[in-house]
């Protein structure tokens, strides 16, 4: 007979969880492995709530396992570390983000692409190698293999950090891996949530020339004066597009709900690139005169790879930039997530878990 | 008041266009420029049939001006050359592609990709630099400018030779661009007609290992025993589609109907790429969600600048590439395009010019 979960391990473990796909979350008792050799333990002080914890709370990919406790923008303090341990130690500050586990063996794993290892263990909502799930990071602790934790520079607030850990990698990797992040490129940057308006200072501290591409006209001032973007497109105006038509090396797009990528393809130049990082679930059309006559390409993109999960948070905290975040209580959880579904935050919530997470224990 | 195509030029010619969306195609008296400075006039003996020309002379994209001369796929000899011509002479046997002019000052034709100019002027149913209606290679003669024309190598058949203008150079471009030369890769290919064929031979000759992806296993046998593919996959065939996942590198997608992206992006490894050559009448639908985990790719490739089609007419020349044709009349053409909307061909028609169009 399975285990209940909170017994399946050892060390108890509480968190706030949801049972089925109504988005209401409430508290939960699990527990989680003893800190092996090559494990960091960390007790969590902030956890950012990602756009794709709304996604598979309400099950949206047809992949949800319940009870689920979300959370992958995860940063905390480490409390224990396993003899064989080397990256971190007791009192250090640590972050983790999306990626539990993988097979450190595969191409992908060998070349930082862990992202894409096929044996990837999900740090919420996956299985771990025993077998037993993994529950994420609106919870008390964590603990994980060293190999998946990075370290937090102390210069950098905790709690404006913790969404770099998914938002922050999301948007860096692509800049990185198909070098649209660098002096000389002209970039656009699709939506101004939570992935969009850190894409656009990581940009811009790398080099990149950016232009914010946005369905509201109200985010202008916000692009432009706040967060350092060049210039504005209103998607819907069909004059500013048609002047920024091959005008770009690249695009990150952030939009999570469904949009035509059309568009979007005529702004980019010859051999530009497309890189889609948000998941709608309707496939958009793709039309091929616009993609062949110009040899451009629409890419896919999903996170990132440890390596450069801690050269982005680095990068990050060495340049000040971090999310503009809405601390909340793990109480407004609920609500916060309605929220976030309306697209009502600049631009993250991040759950305070070391001031607020205690009281809720029933 | 606009001149008849007869008039317009001095130098008479004859071919066969297309006049309605009906794509039926009759025989037409036109005229070709003088031969300019920079010209070379050549004497057409073969034209490939490309589904480009299918598809412009039913206006299926929309954008026919008719009357329309089709081809694009051009071997013959130069029987002019002009004062400033110096990589041709009188005599020489040349080939002209998809491109007869472009703007020579942008960036693109600065580079030698010539084809991604916002100026190129195609070979048909464009507007040349002066103003008038470009004709293809279903017809008698055409006068290029030296720049696009291609010298064609001695030891490839002048009419095995001819697809390679267009289908050759259409997949050779994007397997340079997207790495797929390096020896023991996968590649797909989807879709064995015109291109398709090609793109295995091309494949083979860069090492890779290739797997023809079909919608039916009548051509598997071909596939596997005359094109030299390693394996062959059924679209249709849900267990061994399972098997596949995962396993190409690379695809190239060449097929010229409307279909499914999902199937053929779940092949590809992560990080794999998927080329997409053909042009459909009708947008595709791009699942986004494989691409996102698997970081995979969807990309467009158009033909190539002249020098890299120069360098695919010799490679394909130093490894025996040519496509495999069936010779057709000019007057059988209409019969043809019909078995071609069909796929019922192995695998280009070629239109022997040189010995049966006559007025």
């Amino acid at each position: 007979m399975a285990k209940l979960p909170e017994e399946e391990h050892p060390v108890k473990a509480f968190g706030w969880a949801t049972r089925d796909q109504s988005g209401h979350l409430s508290p939960f008792n699990f527990s989680r492995r003893e800190t092996g050799e090559e494990d960091v333990k960390f007790k969590v002080l902030y956890c950012g709530i990602c756009h794709t914890d709304l996604h598979f709370i309400k099950n949206d990919f047809g992949l949800s396992i319940y009870p689920m406790v979300p959370g992958h923008e995860i940063v905390g303090e480490v409390t224990e570390v396993g003899s064989k341990v080397t990256k971190v130690k007791v009192g250090d500050r640590v972050g983790m983000g999306g990626i539990y586990g993988a097979c450190g063996s595969c191409e992908n794993c060998d070349n930082d692409y862990v992202a894409y290892c096929p044996k990837l263990i999900e740090t919420y909502n996956g299985i771990d190698h025993d077998g037993t799930r993994t529950y994420g990071g609106y919870s008390d602790f964590m603990v994980a293999n060293e190999n998946f934790i990075v370290r937090v520079p102390d210069n950098i607030p905790l709690d404006a950090a913790a969404p770099l850990l998914c938002a922050g990698i999301t948007v860096w990797s692509p800049l990185k891996y198909f070098g649209l992040g660098e002096p000389g490129k002209h970039i656009g940057i699709v939506g101004l949530g939570g992935l969009g308006h850190v894409a656009v200072r990581l940009a811009k501290a790398l080099g990149s020339k950016v232009t914010v591409i946005s369905t509201s006209p109200s985010k202008k001032n916000e692009a432009l004066g706040h967060l350092g973007a060049d210039s504005f497109l209103v998607s819907r105006d069909q004059d500013e597009m048609r002047a920024a038509m091959g005008t770009m090396d690249g695009i990150i797009d952030t939009v999570s709900a469904a949009h035509p990528i059309s568009p979007l393809i005529d702004l980019l130049k010859t051999n530009g690139k497309l890189v889609i990082v948000g998941a709608p679930e309707k496939p958009p059309e793709l039309p091929l005169f616009p993609l062949l006559l110009g040899r451009k390409a629409v890419i896919g993109s999903c996170g990132g790879g440890i390596k450069e999960m801690q050269e982005m948070i680095d990068f990050a905290a060495k340049h000040n930039i971090t999310a503009d975040i809405e601390v909340i209580p793990m109480d407004y959880v609920s609500t916060a997530l309605e929220r976030l579904e309306k697209g009502d935050v600049r631009y993250r919530f991040v759950i305070d878990i070391g001031n607020t997470l205690a009281a809720t224990k029933p | 008041m606009a001149k008849s195509p007869e008039g317009e030029h001095p130098h008479k010619a004859f071919g066969w266009a297309a006049r309605d969306p009906s794509g039926a195609l009759s025989p037409f008296h036109f005229s070709r420029r003088e031969n300019g400075d920079e010209d070379v006039t050549v004497k057409i003996l073969y034209c490939g049939v490309c589904h480009s020309d299918l598809h412009t002379a039913k206006n299926e994209w929309g954008f026919t001006n008719y009357p329309v001369v089709p081809g694009h796929e051009i071997v013959g000899v130069a029987t002019k050359v002009g004062n400033n011509v110096e990589k041709f002479k009188v005599g020489d046997k040349v080939g002209v592609g998809v491109l007869v002019g472009s703007c020579k000052r942008c960036e693109p034709c600065q580079q030698d990709l010539e084809n991604y100019c916002p100026k190129v002027t195609l070979t048909y149913n464009s507007i040349g630099q002066d103003g008038t209606k470009t004709y293809g290679g279903y017809s008698d003669m055409i006068v290029v400018d030296q720049r696009y024309v291609l010298r064609f190598p001695d030891n490839l058949p002048l009419d095995a030779g001819a697809p390679l203008l267009c289908a050759g150079i259409t997949v050779y471009s994007p397997m340079k661009y997207y790495g797929m030369t390096e020896a023991g890769k996968h590649l797909g290919v989807a879709g064995l007609g015109g291109l398709g064929h090609v793109a295995v031979k091309i494949g083979k000759a860069f090492g890779l290992k290739v797997t023809v992806i079909s919608s039916s296993s009548k051509k598997e046998s071909e596939a596997i025993n005359k094109l030299g593919a390693d394996s062959f996959l059924v679209t249709s065939d849900p267990a061994k589609m399972k098997a596949a996942m995962g396993t190409m590198d690379f695809i190239i997608d060449t097929i010229s109907a409307v279909h499914p992206l999902l199937p053929l992006l779940s092949l590809l490894k992560m990080n794999g790429k998927l080329v997409t050559v053909g042009l459909p009448d009708k947008p595709l639908e791009l699942p986004i969600f494989p691409l996102v985990v698997g970081r995979k790719l969807v990309g467009g490739s158009d033909i190539g600048g002249m020098k890299e089609t120069q360098e695919m007419l010799d490679f394909c020349a130093k490894h025996n590439i040519a496509a495999d044709i069936e010779l057709i009349r000019m007057e059988d053409i209409n019969t043809a395009m019909e078995r071609l909307a069909k796929s019922d061909v192995r695998y280009r028609f070629v239109i022997d010019v040189g010995n049966s169009l006559s007025q």
